[in-house]
């Protein structure tokens, strides 16, 4: 059944993208992660043009985790001025990602440039994942228990001026990272569509060492302001948000995230950490083998501003 | 996939009336071409596939013997608002497939689609239709710096037909015109699943025993119909609004879910 996308331009099929929606929203639930960076990949392979995949996957984003984040706001777990602090670095760095964004639209280079984003990072950080993850499984076979965090640990990260007392997360720190690290996933949110939480859940706790009762939800906090402002700015700047896309998606969604939560539960932590690893490889995979496979056709047509025609 | 058949009923009408002083304006002033569409307007829906398109057309004044022969053919042309294009070619650089360079090119047709009554070689010398600019082959394309290789311009101009033919916005159809009577002919023009919105112009040809005699032309509006349109409308005319529109939808679409799947 065909639905027309009316931003793309183009008729797609509404159960091809609601189960594309449900699928990315089981894994999001089963792994607790918002899935733009699945999403903006899956609807470029569907032929979505890539400005639209990334503006329409911040849309996204914020739905599927809004509900989660309203389960961290009733029971209070988030620490509301990092996520302050997040969140302005954040619109810093979305800002720029705009602009990024526009020029390199208009050089004809976005494509290229969304793909390497995702194929460095997915594969950074799913390398990353699979090697701990895996230790993490010898370490429980072996028997001996894993190997707690010590705290109190200090690293170049507190060596830094202008500190700044987040009580919530019991920490005294300087505020130059916290705003570079919101900053950096705002840029990453514009430019790629995603709401940054497989580089911000890490960052918090291994970086600042945020505790981990309240990093879920500070992380969503952030992810949901700077990504309602992403879509905002993509819409403003260049109406590329394809509401009746998003929408479908989102219904898949938020169905698809209840029933992978319940999968979630069932299986273990370290064990869930190497499949979402996998998961994360495979698609960083996909990207990098378009890019460096010969094309079918080396030619592409753009409008004058880079945007589809 | 459902093909909408959006007709375009005759206009015939206007055929003049037959009589001794007709019969001396005919040697001063032959053949004539008319077409009609009995609607000037073709709606995409949410269900929009592609479409079929009639256009009627009458041939006016026809010279009996050659329209005995068979020797009066027709081209029917529907083509897209124009617009300029980039055309960017990917090379390898460092093992991946980069775009480098590019070629701009204005008023190019964004769809372009001919039916016509026997192939192109049947009708006419290729010279006529490159006077004509007639048929996705022989469209001019301008392109916008015309100091560049003609080389160049000559392969991304090839490279530009062939993407659009690939997409098919522009398509052709042989044998898609066909005279109902002496005088009467219907063409069959395909609207491709992504054809571009705004002003069609639909012109036909009409070639007498292979000379290009008269052309005529009317206007098509394609447009989003309803509710596409008036979210294409508000995406363009009320972009913040509209963005904030589409965070409060997430919020809510969260928000809706909780509350439909409550695990807490």
């Amino acid at each position: 059944m065909g639905i027309y996308l009316p931003i793309a331009e183009l008729s797609a099929n509404i159960v091809v993208l609601l189960a594309m929606g449900a699928a990315v929203g089981f894994l999001s639930g089963m792994f607790g992660v918002g899935g733009g960076f699945l999403i903006t990949p899956l609807l470029i392979f569907y032929n979505i043009p890539p400005a639209i995949a990334v503006a329409t996957g911040a849309n996204q984003v914020i739905a599927s985790s809004f509900s989660g984040a309203l389960a961290h706001f009733k029971r209070g777990t988030l620490d509301f001025k990092l996520g302050t602090m997040l969140l302005l670095g954040g619109i810093v760095g979305s800002t720029l990602g705009i602009y990024v964004f526009a020029l390199l639209r208009a050089i004809g280079q976005l494509d290229l440039f969304i793909s390497l984003l995702y194929v460095i990072l997915l594969g950074t950080v799913g390398a990353l994942m699979m090697v701990e993850s895996v230790n993490a499984i010898r370490k429980t076979k072996d028997g001996a228990a894993p190997a707690l965090k010590k705290s109190g640990q200090h690293n170049w990260i507190h060596r830094l001026p202008l500190k700044m007392r987040f009580r919530a997360s019991k920490l005294f720190v300087s505020v130059i990272p916290v705003l570079g690290l919101g900053a950096g996933i705002g840029f990453l949110s514009s430019i790629m569509g995603v709401g940054g939480g497989f580089i911000m859940v890490p960052a918090l706790i291994y970086l600042l060492k945020v505790p981990t009762n309240v990093v879920i939800g500070t992380s969503l906090f952030q992810i949901i302001f700077v990504s309602a402002y992403t879509t905002i700015v993509h819409s403003t700047t260049n109406q590329t948000v394809d509401i009746v896309l998003a929408f479908v998606l989102m219904v898949g969604g938020v169905a698809g995230a209840q029933y992978g939560a319940k999968a979630g539960q069932k299986l273990r932590g370290e064990q869930l950490r190497a499949l979402l690893a996998l998961l994360v490889l495979a698609v960083a995979l996909r990207l990098a083998f378009d890019l460096f496979v010969r094309p079918n056709t080396l030619y592409s047509l753009t409008g004058i501003d880079g945007g589809h025609l | 996939m459902r093909l909408a058949t959006i007709l375009a009923a005759a206009l015939v009408a206007a055929l003049p009336a037959f009589g001794a002083a007709l019969a001396q304006a005919q040697q001063a002033n032959p053949e004539n071409i008319q077409i009609g569409l009995s609607t000037d307007r073709v709606a995409i829906t949410a269900d929009f596939s592609g479409a079929d398109l009639t256009i009627f057309g009458a041939v006016e004044n026809a010279d009996p013997l050659i329209n005995r022969q068979g020797r009066y053919d027709v081209i029917v042309v529907l083509e897209g608002p124009a617009k300029p294009v980039v055309v960017r070619r990917k090379e390898r650089v460092l093992g991946m497939w980069i775009n480098l360079d590019s070629e701009t090119f204005e008023n190019v047709p964004s769809s372009y689609s001919v039916a016509t009554t026997r192939a192109f070689r049947d009708i006419a010398e290729p010279k006529n239709y490159k006077q004509l600019a007639l048929g996705a082959d022989n469209l001019y394309i301008q392109p916008a710096d015309t100091t560049d290789d003609p080389v160049t311009i000559a392969e991304f101009t090839a490279a530009l037909r062939e993407r659009k033919k690939a997409t098919g916005l522009y398509s052709e159809r042989i044998g898609g015109v066909q005279f109902l009577s002496a005088n009467l002919f219907r063409a069959a023009l395909s609207l491709a699943p992504n054809v571009p919105v705004g002003t069609h112009r639909a012109r036909a040809f009409l070639f007498r025993n292979g000379v290009f005699v008269k052309e005529t032309s009317a206007q098509l509006a394609i447009y989003k119909s309803g509710f596409e349109q008036t979210i294409y409308r508000f995406a363009n005319n009320h972009a913040f609004w509209f963005g904030i529109f589409a965070v409060g939808l997430a919020m809510l679409t969260g928000w809706l879910g909780r509350i439909i799947f409550r695990r807490d």
